[in-house]
């Protein structure tokens, strides 16, 4: 049997500001993972993968990250995950601040 | 201090020129991510977790009150008021935006600064001792020499793509304040028969495999500095691996080749480049020296600061922890710590950074220094001063005694800013800072050094903390292992790990049960907690730390 495939959004930093975004289903970046497009099928994630990198006057550094669907939309299952949809522990600075 | 030359301000200018038009031509998409990240780390430019960051060299750690000031204008009016200072003798920017780094940069130009070569494999911001040119057991200046391997080094036509980075630090003393031993190559500044010369090292580093520097050549004299350092560097060049990033440091190099045999390689390529140096760099190092004189010292009486002294103990306490002695007795070193309980350590806000530099201009000739621990150094202060230095800094909350304790730690950046992190050890320190604040224990366990990273790089030094921990990620969590009897001095050692490591919750409580086993088990109060390791062994403090494992040993026994 195949493993099974741990749903993904394809996540990047955005060129000229830095921060961290998300691909949604409509093909636009949003600074909410919530709004991201959970990808249920390995396939259809690499596709999207290929979308995301073939963007490089808008965003850098596109990945895949695992994810679980949430009450709000796609929620991180690993921490450095959880972090960039936060910003740093020390400061109250990035995307917390306008939460 | 150093003042750039046309040379200098030509070049710096000239390269910030050059990076305006690439960042451009990336913004408008003639250059891909691929072709633009060499160029952007040539400028000292990286992206991170939530932003890209700048980082800015502080050549040698010296640097004075306008360039203090510019730096705090570059926080306030481009990023988010603050920077933090690296064991690199750096200044790290972590929230600037893309197309306001040429401006940052010229910004930095104007006041002679660059982030040149502070990334890529080339030969990076050569760091020196902290107290240089003021330390009471210095036998010379480290910076002149220090200075001029960064001109010769600049853009360097053979070293600009090394196998991996090269990284130099030299000191005038024999007691090493800058980790020469855990360097690309080291240089202690030694004197034989009333001739100046150089011990030199090479081999050292830290990151994944962590070696000692090993001696290469007793006795250099003075005049064959440059020579010398570009004969390792070019055997570097053609020895070192380029086929495997993790083999790449010259610490392989040498370990793979053998210190001999690199000894060997060294000196025949010495004896081919020694003839084109035709003495033009010794002229040149004269007029760099010569920029370097010390302040003209003013002759200040000191009864005053006694008599402060005797009668504040906050400022007793201050002056007996964070002053080191000058060359001179009516003078004093202030290490102004940026380690402050809660504080992230090496941070600075930008008011902060104005204070420093208006403290450098009013009483310490207008010149400060940064130091691989993270901390900001007044090193030339007039006695009669120290009061009024101290009350200015308690003000802007800069006045915490606590140099070379428990709390004075060395942190990376980790998992709250960046990209290869594990797991974070920013919140580490600081709950280990304010946990033994909390117990009142830091005079009481006195000198120790604990060290942080968050990522096998060891860019938080922690293969030479006396308690070193480095963040990993276990499974999806952050775990961290400590390593004890680590050292960064001359006598340089690798910390020996204790065994499993621990949870996030659990490491502070770890560290807690280390000291109180080291309070405990001392045989005086100057017995320090490296002394004590030394003598005792790990075995009490893993006793310590894993009570369980020792019950179950006691079982089966
Ligand atoms: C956040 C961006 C950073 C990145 C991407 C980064 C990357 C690295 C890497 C890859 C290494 C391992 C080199 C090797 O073993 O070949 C390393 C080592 C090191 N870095 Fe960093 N680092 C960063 C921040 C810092 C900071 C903030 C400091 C100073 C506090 C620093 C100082 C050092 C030191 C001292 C070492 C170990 C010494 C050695 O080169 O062997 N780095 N870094
Ligand atoms: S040690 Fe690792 S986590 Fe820390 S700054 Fe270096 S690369 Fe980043």
């Amino acid at each position: 049997m195949p493993r099974k495939f741990t749903p993904k959004v394809v996540t990047a930093n955005r060129l000229i500001e830095g921060d961290a975004v998300w691909l949604t289903a409509g093909d636009t970046w949003s600074p909410e993972m919530g709004d991201a497009e959970l990808i249920e099928d390995e396939a259809v994630a690499q596709e999207r993968l290929i979308h995301a990198q073939s963007q490089p006057g808008v965003v850098v550094g596109a990945y895949l990250a695992d994810a679980v669907a949430g009450p709000d939309g796609p929620e991180p299952t690993h921490f450095r995950e959880a972090f960039r949809t936060r910003g740093p522990s020390n400061y109250f600075h990035g995307k917390q601040e306008s939460a | 201090m150093y003042t750039y030359t046309d040379f200098d301000e030509a070049f710096v200018r000239e390269r910030v020129a050059q990076f305006r038009a690439q960042v451009e031509r990336r913004i408008d998409g003639s250059l891909t991510e691929d072709e633009f990240k060499p160029l952007r780390l040539m400028n000292g430019l990286y992206l991170q977790l939530h932003a890209y960051m700048l980082r800015v060299a502080i050549p040698y750690g010296t640097i004075s009150a306008a360039q203090m000031r510019q730096l705090a204008y570059i926080a306030d009016r481009w990023d988010r008021g603050y920077g933090h200072f690296t064991t690199r003798q750096n200044i790290q920017y972590n929230w600037p935006k893309l197309k306001d780094i040429p401006d940052i940069l010229d910004a930095l130009a104007d006041v002679q600064m660059h982030a040149i070569q502070t990334s890529g494999n080339t030969i990076r911001n050569v760091t020196a001792d902290h107290f240089a040119g003021a330390a009471k057991d210095e036998i010379a200046d480290p910076r002149p020499y220090a200075e001029l391997l960064r001109q010769w080094s600049t853009d360097h036509a053979e070293f600009q793509f090394l196998p991996r980075k090269f990284k130099i630090a030299v000191t005038g003393c024999a007691h090493d304040r800058a980790v020469i031993k855990a360097h690309d190559i080291g240089l202690q500044i030694v004197e034989r028969d009333g001739e100046i010369g150089f011990r030199v090292l090479v081999g050292g580093g830290l990151g994944r495999t962590p070696m000692i520097g090993q001696v290469v050549r007793d006795f250099l004299p003075e005049a064959d500095l440059l020579p010398y350092v570009e004969a390792i560097v070019s055997v570097y060049n053609l020895l070192g691996r380029r086929d495997n990033k993790f083999k790449a440091r010259i610490k392989i190099t040498v370990h793979e080749t053998g210190i001999e045999e690199i000894r060997r390689l060294v000196e025949a390529r010495f004896a081919e480049v020694r003839p084109a140096f035709t003495g033009v760099d010794q002229q040149i190092l004269g007029g760099i020296r010569a920029q370097f004189a010390a302040p003209d010292f003013d002759a200040l009486p000191v009864d005053g600061f006694e008599a402060a002294r005797a009668e504040d103990p906050v400022f007793r306490a201050w002056v007996d922890t964070n002053i080191a002695p000058h060359r001179r007795d009516d003078h004093a070193i202030v290490s102004v710590s940026l380690k402050t309980p809660g504080q992230t350590p090496g941070d600075a806000s930008s008011a902060q950074m104005e204070v420093l530099a208006a403290l450098a201009e009013a009483y310490a000739y207008d010149e400060l220094r940064i130091s691989h621990e993270q901390n900001v150094i007044l090193p030339n202060v007039p006695r009669a001063h120290l009061r009024e230095v101290h009350r200015a800094l308690k003000e802007a909350g800069l006045a915490t005694a606590n140099i070379g304790l428990v709390s004075d730690i060395i942190a990376c950046p980790g998992m709250d800013y960046c990209a290869l992190a594990t797991a974070r050890s920013i919140p580490v320190a600081k709950e280990i800072a304010t946990r033994f604040e909390d117990l009142k224990m830091e005079h009481e366990i006195g000198p120790l050094k604990i060290k942080i990273s968050g990522c096998i790089n060891a860019c938080g030094h922690h293969h030479v903390g006396h308690i070193g921990i480095l963040g990993l990620d276990r499974a999806g969590v952050e775990n961290y292992q400590i390593t004890l009897g680590g050292d960064g001095s001359e006598e340089a050692t690798i910390g020996t790990r204790t065994g499993p490591g621990f949870a996030y919750d659990e490491i502070v409580p770890a560290i807690e049960r280390i000291l109180k086993k080291y309070v405990e088990i001392r045989e005086s109060a100057e017995e320090t907690f490296l002394l004590t390791y030394r003598r005792a062994g790990m075995d009490p403090f893993k006793a310590a730390l894993y009570p369980d494992k020792e019950k179950e040993r006691a079982h089966a026994a």
